[in-house]
């Protein structure tokens, strides 16, 4: 009788430490949760449902939004041919990127490899551009692509072949989208090329090896191997790639402002034209829902065609 | 295959590509190089050198650029401004973000995977699509012409990245550490605060490292928060002082280059963990 007495008082006791540690814990949670929770509801959710609504009036930002108009905005920006024109070079940029900036991070990776003496200060200078702001990457290209060739260092060494002019650079609307694709290569292929080096890093030594004695030769070895093993970090650096240079504004906005006659424009400058700029916030709301909705059709394509075997995974 | 070991010309086979490696990979040097070396031979140089020859070497180097941008009060408040703004956000989304991931790691309840998915919905939303709708809202708070407002946003677009780092390493810590520490009467709490963060300090310096460069570089949040000089943030004021200056080429290169080196000198220290946190981001994300 005693024994049961004392045993279930003891469990009394067990429980009710269990549930003080239950509550404490539940507590936790709470306060834990809370300060990501509210900055992120309040800073990035609200605002986005808050430029849905915006986005049905004709609103130019003073008192409250009246005029309704539905989709009207959303009518103007489809047929706005210098909309078109920023996504055209939006895309124009991913596609470049994927196929001239990837390849070459990857040919530089692969060239420094595992083991060349001298892997990190080369991995160090690379990277280094990643780290100056956008607005001084900015600045300093702008005075090398000068269209004066007594100015600008680029036409000065051009200028030096025999029969080849001067260039206008970011002045000239064929050439500008090249010019801008050259500044973001110079400051983002480090980053990929790190991120390269440490997806080769991952392989294991050993396969490679042991396709080496199996005969293979090297081109075999990277197209067979090497490549496929890479395969994730392949895929992760084309997403991060073709989502930033979706994004990009900073360096086009300093650089050209999405000139000469719009040439240069990109969806976020466009954005920034009309929301602030000019002032137009409804119609640059729907800017903003539209970039948006682009991104996430991208993101959602994307991760359905990239869902592939992951190779090193599953050594 | 043994052979290719004793062969004499084989070093020939082997030296003669690595030679073209470190011809090309050289050659890449000095394509990133050149643009910071003619920004520094601007820099130093007078006005009327900088229109007669403006990318031939500074000789003699002429340091009064400099001078008079370190002798202004306004190059002080910008570095003072960036700096303020730099540790609100990196200690708020180390904060935050630890506290976060901690639960999403380590304990469990209901609505667990909703609340985590719904955070990391913020990697669809970058800051460049939700600018515009983040000022009409900092605009109704009152936060516009305010450090916070820059601070607090960008907060809030790294959370989500961060989380998912931080998550990362948190759960690789093995649960019988948590098992043994809740055994010896630790809380939730003892467990995240004596043993947790201790253990996951390479993670903490990798995400502030990250945080410290977008927050620094960042020009977007400062462009559309702030428009008084007092409150400039060093880009910013690089881009005010290059629409400024923009006849004076010396005095901008002066300036761009001056605002680069707390960049350079950060990235020499924190090379590591930029790096670190980088790959781990990209590769766990």
């Amino acid at each position: 009788m005693e024994t049961t007495l004392a045993s279930s008082n003891d469990w009394r006791a067990q429980q009710q430490a269990h549930f003080r540690r239950r509550a404490l814990d539940n507590l936790t949670i709470v306060l834990f949760l809370a300060p990501a929770f509210v900055l992120f509801l309040v800073f990035v959710i609200y605002p986005i449902l808050q430029s849905v609504y915006y986005s049905l009036f004709n609103w130019k930002g003073f008192g409250p939004a009246v005029d309704f108009v539905g989709l009207n905005n959303y009518v103007g920006i489809l047929s706005d041919q210098i909309f078109l024109k920023a996504v055209k070079n939006g895309l124009l940029i991913v596609a470049l990127s994927l196929t001239l900036q990837l390849p070459l991070s990857l040919a530089l990776a692969l060239m420094v490899g595992r083991d060349l003496p001298g892997r990190t200060f080369f991995r160090t200078i690379f990277f280094m551009p990643y780290v100056f702001s956008e607005v001084i990457t900015a600045i300093m290209w702008q005075s090398l692509y000068n269209p004066d060739p007594e100015r600008g260092l680029i036409n000065a060494l051009l200028v030096l072949i025999p029969g080849v002019k001067a260039q206008a650079w970011l002045g000239d609307p064929n050439m500008v989208m090249a010019c801008i694709f050259v500044v973001l290569t110079w400051k983002y292929f480090g980053l990929h090329m790190l991120l390269y080096m440490a997806g080769l890093q991952n392989i294991p030594a050993e396969i490679e090896e042991a396709a080496r004695i199996d005969g293979a030769d090297r081109r075999q070895l990277l197209t067979y191997i090497t490549l496929p093993l890479l395969g994730g970090t392949i895929r992760t650096t084309v997403y991060l790639s073709a989502i930033g240079s979706l994004q990009q504004f900073i360096l086009i906005w300093i650089m050209t402002k999405g000139g000469p006659v719009n040439a240069s424009e990109v969806m976020a400058t466009y954005m920034y034209r009309f929301g602030f700029v000019r002032f137009w916030l409804g119609y640059g709301c729907a800017v903003a829902i539209v970039m948006f909705l682009i991104c996430l059709i991208f993101s959602l394509v994307f991760q359905r065609m990239a869902r592939q075997p992951d190779y090193l995974g599953s050594i | 295959m043994a052979t290719t070991y004793s062969h004499p010309s084989s070093t020939w086979r082997k030296n003669l590509p690595r030679f073209w490696q470190y011809l090309i990979l050289s050659l890449f040097v000095l394509l990133i190089f050149m643009p910071i070396v003619i920004a520094i031979f601007g820099a130093l140089k007078t006005r009327g050198e900088m229109y007669s020859r403006p990318y031939t070497p500074p000789i003699p180097p002429h340091w009064e650029n400099y001078a008079r941008i370190l002798s202004q009060e306004s190059f002080w408040i910008m570095l003072r401004n960036s700096l303020l703004v730099m540790l609100g956000a990196t200690t708020g989304v180390v904060l935050a973000c630890s506290l976060a991931a901690f639960v999403f790691a380590r304990l469990e309840f209901r609505g667990k995977s909703l609340a985590f998915n719904l955070l990391t919905l913020g990697l669809m939303f970058p800051i460049y699509v939700a600018i515009l709708p983040v000022y009409l809202v900092l605009r109704q708070m009152g936060l516009l012409n305010n450090l916070w407002g820059i601070i607090v946003v960008q907060v809030a677009f790294q959370l989500s990245g961060n989380i998912l780092i931080l998550r990362g390493f948190f759960m690789a810590i093995p649960a019988e550490l948590q098992d043994a520490a809740y055994i010896d009467g630790c809380t939730a709490f003892g467990f995240f605060w004596r043993i947790l963060l201790p253990l996951a300090r390479p993670a903490l310096s990798a995400v502030a490292a990250l945080t410290m460069v977008a927050s620094w570089n960042d020009l977007l949040v400062p462009l559309v928060v702030i428009d008084k000089d007092i409150l400039w943030t060093l880009p910013l004021g690089t881009m005010q002082f290059q629409g400024q200056y923009g006849m004076d080429l010396n005095m901008v290169s002066a300036f761009v280059t001056l605002s680069a080196v707390p960049a350079v000198l950060f990235y020499i220290f924190a090379e590591r963990q930029i790096v670190s946190g980088l790959t781990a981001g990209a590769l766990k994300g």
